[in-house]
């Protein structure tokens, strides 16, 4: 039988398991370095704070090693099959994604939504994108030396406006947390309500319950 | 399971050939961002131009923990070394020289540049002949009172009429933030020629490489001939 490891700890009652330990690790820990990337970036380029810290080498160390860190908790986390299977997940957009994204009332449960939403899916893609434009222009930066000057003036215009973008979309999703505490419930613990899963992902939480009853069904082996 | 088009895996791949695209031809892209939003920057009471990224304006790179205020009633010019008159001057004994004004684009190394900045002060080269400089000296070595950042000129690059002890930017006194109440302005090199809190000028018989120079910068730092660039020059 194919092994179903969110299904391999049980949640309590009521409950539906969501996201292991160490997707929650990587969450944190990516969250984290993107947290102090973008600290020291407000430091290194907004004028009056750039004033008030000072220490612009320390300041700019600290960013780079930050953003250097920034793949480390995914490649980590690839070593497990949840992460790798949410990652699918994340990736495929399936028609049920195109309603959500074009639907008005897209929040009523009407929908079979997946374990990820659309808007979910289109925030990792951008994040992870934009982190991957972040790095390639930040090692340019970085070693500018190596390459030629018309390279670092577009590396640095580059980083610099993608660097607003991904806060722009950051303060979305931080938006989007303070107004969901299941959510942030399910990212803390790793379990969310059935309720709520019936509700904002209802085709992930019949296909969850189902997974957990055939579980039951046979004994583990 | 989720099948469907691999959106995300588009996303990203498309968002890494725009980042590449971006660096190819965001020099243009900046030059033309900067040409339309360069006459607002200079007098934008608001200072929102400077949220809109590489739109010019200045930047401050200050490399020190803090640097102390200096008031127009406490700043003291110390200059030494191999002079006649070793002096300490106040505001007030700069104000009472020949001023000079000058009118130059500021360019930093990393790219951006401001356009017809106004600049006042005390030519260096005037500041030089009333101290009286000895037939030994080579360099002048300028220090700021932030602690930590030095630079140097060759006595030759200091005798240029185009190097000023500012007093005066953009119309007004030089603010804190901007290396007041005195800076240096080299108006022909990059901008970290022009040390910012000018505390110390010390007369040497040769030149040491600056704060920047010993992270690689050049100690030559010509607009337009040095550190790899082809600016046009600024003076």
């Amino acid at each position: 039988m194919r092994p179903r490891p969110e299904t391999r700890r049980r949640a309590a009652p009521g409950q539906l398991l969501r996201a292991t330990l160490t997707e929650r690790w990587v969450h944190r820990s990516f969250g984290l370095l993107m947290g102090v990337c973008i600290a020291t970036a407000a430091i290194l380029y907004i004028g009056p704070l750039s004033i008030a810290v000072g220490r612009r080498s320390t300041v700019e160390w600290v960013h780079v090693i930050s953003g250097a860190a920034l793949p480390l908790p995914i490649l980590i986390g690839l070593a497990s099959r949840a992460f790798r299977a949410d990652l699918r997940r994340l990736n495929r957009f399936s028609p049920v994604d195109w309603e959500w994204l074009r639907s008005k009332n897209r929040r009523s449960g009407r929908l079979p939504v997946g374990k990820f939403n659309a808007g979910q899916k289109l925030n990792a893609s951008f994040v992870t994108g934009a982190t991957l434009v972040m790095l390639g222009t930040g090692l340019i930066m970085r070693f500018a030396n190596a390459w030629p000057v018309r390279w670092r003036t577009g590396a640095t215009f580059v980083h610099d406006w993608i660097a607003y973008a991904i806060g722009i979309v950051i303060i979305g999703h931080l938006f989007f947390a303070t107004r969901d505490p299941e959510a942030r419930q399910g990212m803390r613990t790793g379990a969310v309500p059935e309720a709520w899963a019936r509700r904002e992902h209802r085709g992930w939480a019949e296909e969850q319950v189902a997974a957990e009853a055939a579980d039951d069904a046979s004994p583990p082996g | 399971m989720s099948d469907g088009a691999p959106v995300g895996r588009r996303v990203l791949l498309g968002m890494v050939g725009l980042g590449a695209l971006g660096v190819v031809f965001g020099p243009s892209l900046q030059d033309a961002e900067q040409r339309l939003l360069a006459p607002v920057q200079n007098h934008d009471p608001t200072g929102l131009s400077g949220l809109v990224p590489d739109g010019g304006g200045f930047r401050f790179y200050s490399v020190t923990a803090s640097v102390p205020n200096r008031t127009v009633e406490d700043y003291r010019l110390t200059i030494g070394g191999l002079v006649d008159h070793p002096a300490t001057l106040r505001i007030a004994d700069l104000a009472a020289m020949r001023q000079t004004t000058l009118v130059r684009d500021f360019q930093c190394v990393t790219g951006w540049r401001v356009p017809k900045v106004h600049w006042s002060g005390v030519a260096l080269a005037d500041l030089l002949d009333a101290v009286g400089v000895k037939p030994s000296a080579k360099a002048v070595q300028f220090s700021s009172f932030d602690g930590a950042y030095t630079e140097s000129l060759s006595l030759a690059q200091a005798r240029r009429r185009d190097i000023l002890v500012a007093t005066g930017m953009l119309g007004q006194p030089v603010t804190h933030d901007h290396g007041g109440p005195v800076r240096l302005y080299v108006a022909p090199m990059y901008g970290y020629k022009s040390c910012k809190w000018l505390g110390g000028i010390t007369l040497a018989g040769q030149v040491t490489p600056g704060f920047w120079e010993d992270q690689g910068y050049d100690v030559d730092a010509w607009v337009g001939r040095s550190n790899g660039r082809d600016d046009a020059t600024t003076s």
